[in-house]
């Protein structure tokens, strides 16, 4: 048996491109069910890790699905917008916490969040460095985004306009970095957190200009009628929110009318969150409260069915490689006619013969599921952090 | 050594037929065998080791007769006690030069490869003028030295019978006499017996004998 395999061996060594061709074939049709299963399996676990450690969602009517993946991935478009009110109204019914967030502005790609210290107790998000954010104006980065624009406390970062050609739009705010979180490993660590009230100022909502009751703002003064002044476009707004003008920063109307995205509720208990969730039951109302874990279970629901179709895909896939794979080793044996003949007329065995065809083919066929299984095996060990790098950016 | 009598051969397509009324070589006897392309002579050559079996008469190859055996059995008698060399050399391009030699040793059991069998292998290559190339592939080789990698091959089982289907075919002049010196001293320092089908007239003063198969020619083209 010894010589049958070193003969075996010496010839897929020397048809090295041939046997390498099938084995990469093989390993690829074998690896891709599989991997694809693994993959899936860990993208479930991701997804529903998250979902399932966030209780409710409460946000205006609209795609629950777009609500949950704004909310817990801060990806996706930003949903119908709620305001304020809706989070005092929860605190008030005194069923849940409620944790707002404002998940709309970006700086570059990476999302910012406008929530409250509540939220990043409710994630157990800890400071790496710095502290959390605690003036108008000063943010906390996730450990990607302080990795990947190279900045730590002390620096800035600005928010992206939401539009380059919307000039009476959303001017850029330069945000001071006060805190660096330690990596969660989650959506968290790709996001920049900022307190609400600063996520309303990147909007224009609350703003602040130079004071029109001094002299040297007379130029930009339209009208004065009692404590109501008029002014014209040349008055300055501050782009960046310093101890010296932090005083300007006004709102304009009540705060309970402010937009935000969502609201996460963290029911006191069971019955509680049983009890929030009839209050939202009725037909005129305008927000809607969902579970997170059920939206992302009926999300994982559509890419199982789907990979059912792409595994069943790749079996059709699998067929054809290794009809291939066999007429390759046919038409093999057809060219190594002359050699089987010689081995023959020499006295070789019809069983050394034989088995020294049957082993070339095992030996590829067993180093394809090899490679296939240890392509499986750094899935499994190194897929959780691809699907992160890919799914959460 | 060989002692044919009464033979039939005939291939199961074609119409090709041969008969072989008598024929023997005695142990340690250089028989050359001629004749036109198409007579036969390698057909012969494979019904004395066994490769085919006729339909009638008798093949006695080293007091073995080989109509009575299974096929594995003959396979099993051929690689012990015949060794054949080819006109194309038939190696395997695969493998180098020292495991072409022990190709036998590889492909059936009855033959154990030992170190003995190793050292006598280089050592073969050694006295063929190819000591120096028993790793190189066997497709950076001439065609002499090709020949000679066969004829090593053919000698490693120290086989009491030699057969060569024109051995000398495809070599110059210098590398036929090479070849055919290898195999004459092979017999005569073993006492083997050696049959050699040629074409070539100038190579026949090699051998004790020479046959013509002009004759079993004429009878195969009476056969039925």
């Amino acid at each position: 048996m010894k010589d049958t395999l070193y003969l075996a061996w010496r010839y897929l060594a020397y048809n090295r491109i041939k046997t390498a061709i099938l084995v990469g074939s093989l390993t690829l049709i074998t690896f891709l069910p599989v991997g694809l299963n693994v993959i899936v399996g860990q993208s479930a676990k991701e997804l529903t890790a998250r979902s399932e450690a966030t209780p409710l969602l409460v946000g205006a009517k609209g795609s629950p699905l777009e609500l949950a993946l704004n909310s817990l991935y801060f990806e996706s478009e930003t949903p119908a917008l709620t305001t304020y009110s809706e989070a005092v109204r929860i605190e008030e019914a005194g069923l849940a916490q409620p944790i707002p967030l404002y998940v709309r502005f970006r700086s570059r790609q990476h999302p910012i969040v406008g929530t409250t210290l509540e939220y990043l107790d409710f994630r157990g998000l800890e400071i790496a460095s710095g502290r959390r954010m605690a003036v108008l104006g000063e943010c906390v980065l996730g450990s990607r985004v302080a990795a990947s624009m190279g900045v730590g406390a002390g620096d800035t970062v600005v928010s992206s306009p939401e539009s380059v050609f919307d000039l009476a739009g959303v001017y850029p705010l330069k945000m001071h970095v006060v805190g660096v979180l330690k990596p969660s490993y989650t959506a968290d660590d790709g996001a920049i957190f900022v307190g609400l009230k600063t996520a309303w100022v990147i909007q224009g909502l609350v703003h602040g200009h130079q004071d029109m009751a001094a002299p040297e703002a007379a130029s930009g003064v339209l009208k004065r009628e009692g404590d109501t002044i008029t002014a014209n476009a040349s008055v300055v707004q501050y782009n960046e929110i310093t101890p010296d003008n932090i005083d300007s920063f006004h709102f304009h109307g009540g705060m309970s009318g402010y937009p935000i995205s969502a609201i996460i509720a963290v029911p006191r208990d069971q019955k509680s969150g049983t009890i929030l969730m009839g209050r939202y039951e009725a037909d005129d109302e305008i927000s809607q409260i969902v579970q997170p874990a059920t939206v992302m279970n009926e999300l994982l629901g559509t890419i199982l069915t789907i990979r059912e179709f792409v595994v069943a895909a790749l079996l059709l896939v699998a067929i054809a490689t290794l009809s291939t794979a066999a007429l390759v080793f046919l038409l093999s044996l057809r060219l190594r006619r002359r050699e089987i003949d010689t081995m023959s007329k020499i006295g070789g065995s019809r069983l050394s013969i034989g088995a020294l065809l049957v082993s070339e083919i095992v030996a590829v066929l067993l180093a394809g599921v090899l490679l296939a299984g240890l392509l499986t095996v750094l899935t499994a060990q190194f897929g959780e952090g691809l699907i992160r790098a890919l799914l959460l950016g | 050594m060989i002692s044919i009598s009464d033979l039939r051969f005939r291939y199961s397509e074609g119409g090709f037929a041969l008969h072989v009324p008598e024929l023997a070589v005695e142990s340690g006897e250089r028989v050359a065998i001629i004749g036109p392309s198409g007579s036969g002579k390698t057909t012969l050559l494979n019904l004395i080791a066994g490769i085919c079996s006729p339909q009638s008469g008798r093949v006695v190859t080293n007091q073995v007769n080989l109509s009575g055996l299974a096929d594995g059995a003959r396979r099993d008698f051929r690689i012990r006690n015949i060794g054949l060399v080819f006109q194309e050399f038939e190696l395997l391009e695969y493998l180098n030069v020292l495991d072409n030699i022990l190709l036998p040793y590889r492909i059936n059991a009855s033959l154990d490869l030992t170190k003995k069998v190793r050292q006598r292998a280089v050592e073969l290559a050694g006295m063929m003028g190819i000591g120096d190339k028993v790793s190189r592939n066997v497709r950076q080789l001439s065609q002499g030295e090709k020949q000679r990698v066969a004829v090593c091959r053919a000698l490693l089982a120290e086989p009491p019978l030699l057969l060569a289907d024109e051995p000398t075919g495809n070599l110059d002049p210098t590398n036929k006499d090479r070849v055919l010196d290898i195999l004459v001293e092979y017999a005569e320092s073993k006492g083997s017996t050696l049959v050699t089908v040629t074409h070539d007239h100038d190579l026949l003063s090699r051998f004790q004998r020479v046959i013509d198969f002009k004759q079993f020619y004429d009878l195969s083209s009476q056969v039925p």
